[in-house]
């Protein structure tokens, strides 16, 4: 061991906190032993330590520092949550890493504060897809118009309190979305609910997704987040939000004749839709070289005819006898007294139920999913879909084409790809990810195993992929938000920070959700963005949040390692600029 | 030696003491050799699916005025009427900033053209239109920036300029742009402080990684602009202030343009043409918009001055809207529209593609323009001719599609 001895820097004031535990100097120690060798980096206990002893020592080793150091500490909990809050490390370090990981695995293990579960009691979240979309979709809105004047005025007021309804809903939604990541004990649930949902992404920008987008997180993805694979899968499959936002709500028996069943019908249900099929193989289980052709993509789609949306609650009334669909229509004559537009100010209230303007014990299918399974447009024919026969047996084939594709070794595969490129580094060592798949294999999908695999191993541990993430947007916000102790006052000017940043909360446009690597989300303007970003909430300063006025110390906390030019930096401003440069400084942008 | 240069150099001597591989800065130091690509491409979208009729009118076609009771815009010599383009066709009264343009000979439509995917949904229509893969959702970069990395690299981090807050989708993928608001009144942003932009370069010089590529970038980028559009230039530049926040985008993005020879492409898009109520006609809420957009389009034209001749503005839409008008004085979503082409390059003073006129019969599923014209192949035929890519360029562009055959690309330049 090659010990250094050099000048001391004289920024170790700015950490003017006195530790109270002395083994961190030891731990510090340890830490620089991992070498940070590509950069010359800095341990920020060491600085302490060297602040407190006027000595600056740098130890240049480069073997790696036992998981229980700081550092790897600092690293672990980078990973397993949305960022290191000040006292993290502490917290860990009195509990041991082992304990930790096991609670942050069985999530229900950890209690959750009651602003935590309050937040999430909002109707976004804990109403059914069916009793969402008679409340706040459209018809119902537009039901209630009915009665309502007919001048400019009221028209006007009517598409407010339209737009004002939906943009409550996605705030609720989104609320309970960020202050959950921010502050939830279960970090490692939020982690993966983002994970899974980029996973399984839908947008809220398109069409009724924008009402379903919050339940469906809540009710599809957080609870099976690290439960098993095939849970999740096929809790995503029978999702309003997921079989709107693929289209498989249209796809239909090639050979279907709607003319029978409703003669002015709108054309909808045209046909084979194979959008999610695709998607289903390609992104969601097998992944693109995961061995399936177009036939079995076809294939899949003709066993997937049929599963859609319920008539009268997202499925259009087209499938429901004349009948019935006259006294549906009856039902939507809308409940003018309800509402009062230019007496409406949406901004001071929560979302308007306008109350059941139909019953939802009329609506067919799931009401807990918002699905509905068409018999009459589904295919009855046999299919093979790579390389297995299905007979045609109208819903339970869908249930035995998802055991197939959850079962696959190319989806073993896959998904261990997708999380150790999530969790360890944007091009994952194969070796890794087939420990990780043979995890996936013998536990039938356990996705805790399958992380408790990946958490171990030697790979995750291997110093060269410390701090060698870039965070996405998202991670960056939230991870300055825990870093300064920051609390969410109004969701809208973060949504809008978010939105500018690229990466708008709900409203990934495509299928295969928004990446989490360094190739997509560094570039010159989104850097600057951050620049900005960090200045603001340094200083207390951005618009709808709340950040603690931290020491020094407990800011520096939340980065895992700084480099000699970033400290000098800091060093050389003025103490109400230090906070901010900590935040916007490049050892912060990455995890 | 300006800062860029001088930080660039400085960094470069840096990064050579300190690291192994410094090829990405040895790439930048060579930039300055390569002669920037004169012709340029700026993409207008219009957001909301444009009512294509309203813009070039069928005014000769007496079937226009029989589907459309209360939208249409009268023929010319009526009051609001429309301006004449060539006899059978008119110019939305409130396009007249960009009539001149026609009569010289640089604006052109390329009629009942968009995409061939059949979808009336703006979101998957803006998709496909913006990706350049119709039907494709998994595409996950746009076709401006795919044409980006076709075009020369002239290492300038105001290659592509966006005017927005955010990277649109047509501009996602690996070739930065550079995005800034088009307002009258430049904003200064915490980065704009000398003192705090001092503290982070302090900390991002001399890394040699590429986050102070994209930080030394980030910075030049803004800098060039604010520098190009601080307010009193603007303003010395004369011309009125228009309230609607999109009304400075033509001078700030021609001044930009003309005096930052870098400059390759240039985005901007525009809201509020889903005109389902209350259309109106001559007057009313398209026509406003039509006013916005035409002053923004005379102005850039004005501002690029000779940089103009080396130009082409497509401005594009994601579908039309139907023909007849609806039961509430507008129109509904449809499908071809028209694509708008501006430039001294463009053949211009005369309409191009086809026309099947607006019966029943020759519309598309009995009620929209049909699309005779890919969107694909107009975009191909500028890249093609005005930014000289070769065949298998544009197949990186559009990997999807091929312009052979029924997709030949329409001689909408000049020569």
């Amino acid at each position: 061991m090659k010990v250094r001895q050099q000048n001391a820097p004289h920024w170790a004031h700015l950490y003017k906190r006195q530790r109270k535990n002395p083994s961190r100097i030891a731990y510090a120690a340890l830490a620089i032993l991992v070498g940070l060798a590509a950069q010359e980096s800095l341990f920020l206990d060491q600085a302490v330590a060297k602040g407190k002893t006027a000595k600056q020592t740098r130890i240049e080793r480069t073997e790696p520092a036992s998981k229980n150091s700081r550092e790897g500490i600092a690293h672990l909990l980078n990973r397993v949550t949305f960022g290191i809050r000040p006292g993290d490390v502490e917290k860990v370090q009195s509990v041991g890493i082992e304990r930790y990981l096991k609670e942050q695995l069985s999530p229900e293990s950890i209690a959750l504060p009651s602003s935590i579960q309050q937040v999430a009691q909002v109707p976004a979240l804990t109403e059914n897809p069916v009793n969402l979309f008679l409340n706040y979709g459209k018809p119902a809105l537009k039901a209630l118009a009915q009665g309502q004047g007919n001048t400019e005025a009221d028209k006007k007021a009517l598409g407010k309190v339209v737009r004002d309804t939906y943009g409550k809903i996605y705030q609720e939604a989104a609320q309970a979305h960020l202050t959950r990541a921010v502050d939830s004990p279960r970090q490692l649930q939020e982690v993966m609910t983002d994970f899974w949902f980029n996973h399984f992404n839908v947008s809220s920008d398109k069409g009724l997704d924008h009402i379903w987008v919050g339940q469906y997180e809540e009710s599809a993805i957080r609870p099976y987040a690290l439960a098993r694979f095939r849970d999740l899968l096929g809790a995503t499959a029978h999702h309003a939000a997921m079989l709107f936002y693929l289209d498989n709500w249209q796809n239909t028996a090639a050979d279907f004749r709607q003319a029978a069943v409703n003669p002015k019908g709108k054309g909808r249900f045209k046909g084979i839709n194979e959008n999610y099929a695709r998607e289903l193989m390609e992104l969601h289980t097998l992944g693109v070289d995961g061995g399936y052709t177009q036939k079995d993509v076809q294939e899949l789609a003709r066993v997937l005819t049929g599963l859609g949306l319920p008539p009268g609650a997202g499925g259009g009334f087209a499938m429901r006898n004349p009948q019935e669909r006259r006294q549906m229509l009856a039902q939507f004559q809308g409940r003018p007294d309800q509402m009062n537009p230019s007496g409406l100010r949406p901004r001071q209230r929560g979302i308007r139920n306008f109350g059941e303007v139909v019953s939802a014990s009329s609506i067919p299918g799931d009401a807990k999913t918002g699905s509905y399974f068409d018999a009459r447009r589904h295919d009855p024919g046999t299919k093979v879909v790579i390389g297995n026969t299905i007979q045609g047996k109208g819903e339970a084939e869908i249930e035995q084409v998802l055991d197939i594709l959850a079962r696959h070794p190319s989806t073993a595969h896959h998904i261990s790809y997708q999380l150790a490129q999530y969790f360890v580094a944007d091009k994952p060592p194969e070796s890794l990810v087939q420990k990780m798949a043979a995890t996936f294999t013998r536990t039938d999908g356990q996705i805790s195993q399958v992380l408790g695999t990946l958490f171990e191993s030697e790979e995750f541990w291997n110093p060269q992929y410390r701090n060698a993430k870039f965070k996405s947007p998202y991670r960056y916000v939230v991870s300055s938000l825990r870093a300064t102790d920051a609390t969410i006052v109004d969701v809208v000017p973060v949504l809008a920070y978010l939105k500018q940043a690229g990466q708008p909360l709900y409203k990934c446009l495509t299928p295969d959700g928004y990446k989490n690597t360094q190739e997509a989300w560094l570039n010159p303007d989104s850097l600057i963005n951050r620049l900005n970003f960090a200045t603001a909430l340094g200083a207390n300063r951005l618009p709808g949040v709340r950040a603690q006025n931290n020491d020094q110390n407990d800011i520096t906390d939340s980065l895992a390692a700084v480099s000699e030019k970033t400290v000098s930096a800091i060093e050389q401003a003025q103490p109400q600029l230090r906070q901010s440069l900590v935040l916007g400084s490049p050892e912060f942008m990455m995890y | 030696m300006n800062r860029r240069e001088f930080l660039k150099t400085a960094g470069l001597a840096t990064a050579s003491l300190l690291m192994p591989n410094v090829s990405v800065w040895a790439k930048s130091a060579g930039a300055a050799a390569s002669a920037a690509p004169a012709n340029k491409l700026v993409v207008v979208f219009l957001r909301g699916a444009i009512d294509g009729l309203s813009v070039v009118v069928p005014y000769s076609d007496t079937s226009y005025y029989k589907v459309r009771n209360n939208i249409a815009i009268p023929p010319p010599g009526n009051e609001l009427g429309a301006l004449d383009l060539d006899g059978h066709f008119g110019l939305h009264p409130a396009l007249a900033p960009i009539m001149p343009l026609w009569k010289n000979g640089s604006l052109s439509f390329i009629l009942n053209t968009g995409s061939p995917d059949p979808t009336r949904s703006h979101f998957d229509a803006q998709d496909y239109m913006e990706s350049g893969c119709p039907g494709r959702k998994s595409t996950s970069t746009g076709w401006l920036n795919r044409l980006l990395a076709q075009l020369p690299d002239n290492h300038s981090p105001v290659r592509a300029l966006n005017i927005g807050t955010t990277t649109p989708r047509i501009l996602q993928g690996p070739i930065a742009s550079a995005t800034f608001k088009a307002e009258l009144r430049r904003r200064r942003s915490p980065i704009d402080n000398e003192v705090i932009a001092a503290s982070y370069e302090r900390m991002y010089e001399g890394r040699g990684d590429s986050l102070e590529r994209a930080f030394q970038d980030g910075m030049e980028a803004r800098m060039t602009i604010n520098e190009k559009l601080s307010s009193e230039q603007m303003q010395a530049n004369g011309g009125a202030i228009q309230a609607n926040k999109f009304g400075a985008f033509g001078k700030q993005l021609g001044k930009l343009m003309s005096e930052e020879p870098k400059v390759q492409v240039a985005f901007v898009d525009l809201g509020g043409f889903d005109t389902h109520v209350n259309q109106g006609n001559g007057k009313g809420q398209l026509a406003n918009h039509l006013q916005v957009l035409g002053n923004g389009l005379s102005d850039l034209a004005g501002a690029l001055g000779e940089t103009y001749s080396k130009t082409v503005i497509l401005v594009m839409s994601e579908f039309g809207r139907t023909v007849k008008e609806n039961g509430n004085n507008g129109t509904d979503h449809g499908h071809g529209n028209f694509i708008w082409a501006l430039g001294g390059a463009v053949q211009g003073g005369k309409l191009q593609g086809h026309w099947d006129g607006i019966s029943d019969r020759s519309l598309y599923e009995g009620r929209d323009l049909p699309v005779r014209t890919d969107f694909r192949s107009v975009i191909s035929s500028v890249a093609a001719e005005h930014l000289q890519l070769s065949s298998s360029q544009l197949q990186a562009v559009f990997p999807d599609f091929s312009p052979a055959g029924g997709n030949a690309i329409p001689n909408i330049l000049k020569g």
